[in-house]
């Protein structure tokens, strides 16, 4: 398609359709409205001329094909043929690791071990929660599956694996002055019994209770565990993962939360709950009882790719990184 | 005086319009400030050109970058082509009827859908209902619907400015309608509908909610329209949530702003020069 | 050739319905998905039930409902006399040079995405809050502000604009009456102008409902019914990003369901403000 020169006279100003006197207004905003409601309507209003006088021209019919302008159309075309019958496959090279955000950090680190050890293979991890995980596993969205509780009801039916076993710590700011909580305060606090910390042991504020969202593999063992047959308030800050609990803890003294021991840094402090100190020791002499599996699912007997990624994950060098960043291991004990 | 109570109103007024505009102004440009004075000194060579490490802890924000890239790159491709239809449909096929103002309820509408409801809509449609996954072709697919209203309201606001006369001296020339619009009227109005297209980048890049719910959030180098990936803005969002590490967030956001402000800024001075070309 | 012609019209005619089609799936799916849980759970049970928990089947979005326009009301608070300032400022107040500078740059700020007010929003408002006002800091109060800065550039820009586009006679006019500089602006120009600054309030309205990000970062997320500016909140759009990804089955529905009465608020406004802007003051 070339340039057409130009045989045709310069339009007087002010011929154009969209020119009123602040024609070029309205074409500016026309476009800046992208973010809200109707911006041809609006640049219509705004437009001194209404409507639409323009003349609909009778025209000769020629011979003469039109080349110009097919050619993108068609493109349009052709890529929505090949794209649909396309969407029915998909990439085979690569696996997806769906599920629990307790696990996703840790599967993250695993999968880049594995990728470096075989870099011809891809692995995709992806958050969106146990129950999110299991379902995608079910529907084969997802080669695995990865869940913070134990599997209920008709998911048993899927094939699991634990990898790890991870603590679930309590925490709160760390210059709030409170060392150690028992169950019952913990329990009374999240469900709005006790709503100021003065009454726990601390200073006179009101405590600000975090948790994660429903749906959650970590909110679930921690229901099971501590709430036993109570309700979180529901007042409650709520947060869609364990790193964004933390964030919320690390910035506000008046807080209380519980995250997976795994990510517990020096920007939070875990409370000692009863006495018993949320370490990797309590966990394997079972003192410290608030421990939930670490759960790959997959959907029948694993195999290829996948199963290459889960034999690595249950090797010792990948416990060993699982172990170095908190969780407990499944194959051996600490010394 | 009555006289006087006028101007006295009118000076404190006056100051306080004066001081609650330039305050205004001055928080928002103040926000950006905090964001690229802390973010700036973060981007070096290596923070575009480094892949993420140890979840966006270290290296680099490149695979982002690059999920940014294909997932405008899809929305363009597709989105562009069925905007810049409708556009022509609309100015040189039709005239007010029935039809057209069907098509603009339905431009209008769509672009009054918040975000969150394409990333609904593009997760139970693309990613389950069309088994295509969390992709950056779901991902994409979705922005190009996001991106429709803009790229028909701005080709259709400069297929409008082209006088008739263009097209009349084009038709009395013999030429038909289809040679005339892609002749004469198309290459004329493309700087207009570049813009466009300019301006539905800037948003692509912005977009968050609609592309975690979609093109999911994988931080490895994609391999395929298929794999997951995340794009800039979801990288920042996420870093920023987790607190994984303030300073890449700091980086990550900046490294937007400057993004978006150069491709509309392009695009300010593409509108300036194609009006003062026209006029 | 005719043929080819027509071909061509027929093609174009399908691609015009693109976005008519779009919008049909969209609105198909998602009603097709959250409907049912509507109908199941019963309408009133779900627009006026005050205590969402999935876990035990509770879908009331009555909390989520109040926090939005809440939150916007907020927004609105800040967004209308401020902006309203700065488009008279911009249009009447400043030497034109100047607003050549800035015009242009407030409509980059409408161009930031939400993260990064959300970030902001964060980083600064929230301690600010938590400090000064108490409460955790992720607030009501928090989102407001924010939303008020992001939708500042929407009413700026188009009341600007359509002070602009006023007749240059309704000031030269009133000025000529002997009113002051500041009695035209406030009672000839503004009202003269009033239906496209109504029309860049109700852009801004929304724009600030259907905002997500920047909201789950800072509202708190609390599914309770928000008493104060300072309680932490939930809005229907945060209800639905916020648990999306963990939802199945009726949870999942719920949330689509939320999306349907997202929808309403929306195309209700949008109607709104199509029958507004066609209605003009001259």
């Amino acid at each position: 398609m070339q340039r057409t020169p130009s045989p045709y006279p310069s339009p007087p100003r002010g011929e154009g359709k969209g020119e009123g006197r602040f024609g070029h207004w309205n074409f500016v905003f026309g476009i800046y409205l992208e973010f809200g409601l109707p911006a041809r309507s609006l640049s219509l209003a705004l437009n001194p001329e209404n409507g639409q006088t323009h003349l609909k021209p009778t025209f000769c019919k020629q011979n003469a094909p039109a080349k110009a302008g097919i050619w993108n159309l068609g493109f349009l075309f052709l890529l929505l043929f090949i794209l649909f019958p396309m969407g029915c496959q998909r990439s085979k090279a690569g696996i997806t690791v769906a599920g629990s955000t307790s696990v996703e950090p840790f599967a993250e680190l695993l999968a880049e071990e594995y990728m470096s050890r075989h870099p011809e293979s891809h692995i995709y991890v992806q958050g969106g929660g146990s129950t999110a995980g299991i379902e995608a596993v079910i529907t084969r969205a997802a080669h695995i599956g990865m869940s913070s509780r134990n599997l209920i009801g008709d998911e048993n039916k899927l094939y699991t694996v634990t990898i790890a076993k991870d603590a679930i710590a309590v925490i709160v700011h760390p210059l709030n002055p409170i060392e150690n909580l028992s169950l019952d305060q913990i329990r009374n606090a999240f469900s709005g019994k006790i709503q100021n910390w003065k009454e726990l042991g601390g200073s006179n504020r009101p405590i600000d209770i975090v948790t994660r969202e429903e749906g959650s593999g970590t909110r679930e063992s921690f229901q099971k565990f501590v709430m036993r047959k109570e309700d979180i308030n529901l007042g409650a800050l709520v947060q869609d993962s364990n790193g964004a609990v933390r964030q919320v803890i690390a910035t506000d003294p008046k807080a209380i939360g519980y995250i997976s021991l795994g990510l517990v840094n020096d920007q939070v402090k875990a409370v000692t709950i009863s006495g018993v100190e949320p370490n990797l020791r309590n966990v394997y002499n079972r003192k410290y009882t608030l421990v939930r599996p670490f759960l790959f699912v997959f959907n029948g007997e694993p195999a290829g790719a996948a199963k290459s990624f889960l034999d690595f994950v249950l090797s010792p060098p990948a416990q060993k990184l699982l172990l170095k960043e908190g969780l407990v291991p499944v194959l051996q004990e600490p010394d | 005086m009555i006289n006087r109570t006028r101007y006295l109103t009118q000076s404190v007024a006056k100051i306080l319009i004066w001081i609650g505009a330039l305050s205004t102004i001055a928080m928002m440009i103040l926000i950006l400030f905090q964001i690229l004075r802390e973010g700036l000194p973060v981007l070096h060579l290596g923070f575009f050109l480094d892949s993420p490490k140890n979840m966006g802890r270290e290296g680099g924000i490149f695979t982002t970058i690059v999920g940014t890239v294909a997932l405008t790159a899809v929305a363009i491709i597709v989105g562009a082509p069925l905007g810049v239809g409708t556009a022509i449909f609309l100015r040189e096929y039709t005239r007010e009827s029935k039809t057209s103002r069907v098509i603009r309820f339905g431009t209008d509408c769509l672009a009054g859908v918040p975000s969150i409801i394409f990333g609904l809509f593009g997760f139970v449609f693309f990613v389950i209902r069309l088994n295509m996954g969390w992709s950056i072709l779901s991902g994409g697919l979705t922005l190009a619907a996001m991106i429709l209203p803009t790229v028909i309201s701005t080709a259709e606001e400069s297929i409008k400015t082209i006088p008739s006369s263009y097209r009349e001296v084009s038709y009395s020339l013999g030429g038909t309608r289809w040679q005339t619009i892609t002749r004469v009227v198309l290459p004329s109005a493309l700087p207009g509908i570049f813009t466009g297209i300019l301006l539905s980048i800037g948003r692509s890049i912005g977009e968050t909610a609609a592309i975690i719910l979609t093109a999911g959030s994988s931080l490895v180098m994609p391999t395929s329209l298929f794999s997951p990936s995340r794009t800039m803005s979801v990288h920042f969002y996420i870093l920023a949530r987790e607190g994984i590490s303030m300073k890449m967030a700091y980086g990550t956001g900046a490294a937007l702003i400057l993004l978006v402000l150069m491709v509309n800024i392009i695009a300010q001075w593409l509108i300036n020069r194609y009006i003062r070309h026209r006029t | 050739m005719a043929m080819k012609e027509k071909i061509i019209e027929k093609i174009l005619l399908l691609t015009a319905f693109s976005s008519i089609f779009i919008l049909g799936l969209i609105t198909f799916f998602i009603f097709k998905e959250g409907l049912p849980l509507i109908l199941k759970i019963g309408i009133k049970a779900f627009l006026l039930g005050e205590k969402w928990i999935p876990s035990k089947g509770l879908f009331g979005v009555f909390p989520m409902i109040v926090s939005s326009f809440w939150v916007t009301f907020g927004a609105l608070l800040l967004g209308i006399p401020l902006g309203l300032a700065c488009a008279i400022f911009l249009s009447e107040l400043i030497p034109p040079s100047v607003g050549l500078l800035l015009r242009p740059a407030i409509q980059l700020l409408a161009a930031i995405p939400s993260v990064i007010y959300g970030f902001w929003g964060l980083i600064v408002l929230v301690p600010l809050i938590q400090n000064h006002f108490g409460g955790p800091g992720l607030s009501i109060l928090a989102g407001s502000l924010v939303l008020g800065f992001m939708i500042l550039p929407t009413i700026i820009t188009i009341s600007e604009d359509s002070l602009k586009a006023l007749p240059p006679t309704y000031k030269a006019g009133a000025l000529a009456l002997g009113a002051t500089h500041w009695q035209t602006i406030w009672r000839v120009l503004i009202p003269a102008a009033r239906s496209g600054v109504v029309a860049s309030v109700i852009l801004g309205m929304g724009r600030a409902i259907g905002e997500t990000m920047a909201m789950i970062m800072i509202l708190g997320n609390a599914v309770k019914m928000p008493t104060s500016f300072l309680d932490s909140a939930r809005t229907l759009t945060t209800n639905i990003g916020i648990e999306m990804g963990y939802a199945s089955g009726d949870h999942r529905q719920a949330l689509f369901a939320t999306g349907v009465v997202l929808f309403f608020i929306i195309m209700a406004l949008n109607t709104l403000a199509i029958s507004l802007s066609r209605r003009r003051v001259h």
